[in-house]
């Protein structure tokens, strides 16, 4: 891990909206387990995947994100009910967005994480990370 | 002294112009009230001559058109020097419209289809690309450069009020300019800078007559795929329709002749980003929660960016396409 960080001097900025009953609970669970997970996440908690609007994800992109992760509750266990599902439909249709746009749509990730799994938390953080250093920074041309 | 009016085309179509002109007999109270000082369109002024004006000296100017080459922003900054109250009139000036579209693409591939690859272009033309500067033996010719993205006018200079729509609609135009000449005449304050003139504080859907009911779609028509009912909501049948994301002002024209609204009036208060916004609302009701089914009811829509933005690329969080070069990002 040592030798992956500061390639050339560049540390991916990740972006993460997590639902405050599942994902950031999840995250939580990870970090009081010891569990190493992604440094380069920078969480911002939201009541639910479902409130994450999509300007949210282009701004976070505007602004110098290299990847913007979404976690939410599993389908069909959402505490909103049917939250998750618009979130699904979103990314889906966002992703379909990001590819129009030239940006490259594995920058934008959505996992399902409950509260209770803090190493799925870890692992898919990790795994992002791993992937947006292969993508390399995003340099927006304006 | 009668107060100054200018009015200026910089990358358009003129129809903003035909717009202001089709106000039939209040154009004549316009040209009475206003000293119209210049107007490219409709009548003989010379760029020398806003030069020569002091600064401020005009009381307002609408300045159609984006932002495509360095004449533009020149003039734009010109014309912000010399007027007080600058408007960015209609969709170009305020989201970049249809000229905004062309950031989808760079500088080099609009200049490749015109002067390389177009089917149109004689043998001995192909390849001959224009330069700004050619010497000639009478003397030196200068063009303005073409910049590489379009930009909308406040991405030049300040702007003061905004007036959306392509074109803005008559009516809406004779509101504006009788609430010019109230505040001219009547000394009353004028609205916080920023401020959008000449249309609504709702969404295209208030306008609209049609019968709402519950969205739930599985498919999106194209228009000519299907004959739409007249009376039901175009989107609950399927066919696309940016009124949900679309600023009220235009008393919903399109809806009412049968045809989705295109979203010309420009985003709804308080939206940064008009294509975000529509894929919000879509989401809504896509009626799947399989992702590989939601993929595919995606898929029916022929062109979900030029669709969404199709007036608002210049102006929306990202401005323009990433061009990849050698197929990378």
């Amino acid at each position: 891990m040592a030798e992956e960080k500061k390639q050339n001097g560049w540390d991916p900025k990740i972006a993460a909206f997590l639902c405050n009953w599942c994902t950031y609970t999840g995250a939580d669970l990870a970090g009081v387990s010891r569990l190493k997970s992604s440094p380069c996440v920078r969480i911002i908690r939201v009541m639910c995947s479902g409130r994450v609007d999509p300007t949210f994800i282009l701004q976070a992109f505007k602004k110098g994100a290299d990847g913007v992760f979404i976690g939410g509750c599993h389908i069909g266990d959402c505490h909103y009910s049917e939250g998750n599902y618009k979130t699904l439909r979103r990314i889906e249709f966002l992703k379909i967005f990001l590819e129009q746009f030239g940006i490259d749509p594995n920058r934008l990730r959505l996992e399902w994480i409950s509260a209770s799994e803090g190493d799925k938390y870890a692992e898919t953080t990790l795994a992002f990370e791993k992937q947006i250093r292969e993508l390399g920074p995003l340099k927006l041309q304006v | 002294m009668k107060p100054k009016l200018a009015l200026y085309w910089a990358s358009s179509c003129g129809g903003c112009e035909i717009a202001v002109v089709d106000t039939e007999l209040k154009i004549l109270d316009i040209a009475d009230f206003f000293d119209i000082v210049f107007w490219p369109c409709l009548m003989d002024f010379k760029y020398k001559d806003v030069e020569a004006m002091a600064d401020g000296e005009i009381t307002l100017c609408l300045f159609n058109g984006a932002i495509r080459t360095s004449e533009n922003e020149y003039l734009a900054k010109l014309l912000r020097a010399k007027s007080k109250v600058l408007v960015a009139f209609g969709s170009c000036a305020y989201e970049g419209c249809i000229p905004g579209l062309a950031n989808f693409f760079d500088k080099k591939a609009i200049f490749d289809c015109n002067y390389k690859d177009s089917i149109s272009l004689e043998e001995s033309s192909k390849g001959v690309y224009p330069v700004t500067h050619t010497h000639m033996p009478e003397g030196d010719i200068e063009i303005p450069e073409f910049w590489n993205t379009v930009k909308s006018l406040d991405q030049v200079v300040d702007v003061d009020y905004y007036v959306p729509g392509c074109p803005p609609q008559s009516f809406q135009i004779i509101n504006v300019v009788e609430a010019v000449i109230d505040i001219l005449k009547n000394g009353k304050p004028l609205p916080p800078q920023g401020t959008i003139l000449g249309a609504g504080d709702k969404t295209c859907c208030e306008e609209c007559p049609r019968e709402r009911k519950e969205k739930k779609i599985k498919k999106f028509y194209r228009p000519q795929e299907k004959i739409p009912d007249p009376d039901e909501c175009l989107l609950d049948q399927g066919f696309m329709c940016m009124g949900p994301a679309t600023r009220s002002g235009c008393d919903a024209l399109c809806v009412k002749a049968n045809i989705g609204c295109r979203g010309c009036y420009g985003p709804p208060p308080n939206v940064m980003d008009q294509g975000a916004k529509m894929v919000s609302a879509l989401s809504s009701v896509i009626d799947s929660t399989d992702p590989k089914e939601v993929r595919e009811i995606i898929g029916t829509i022929a062109d979900p960016l030029g669709t969404f933005y199709r007036f608002s690329m210049a102006h929306s969080i990202l401005h323009r396409v990433q061009i990849k070069e050698n197929g990378k990002e």
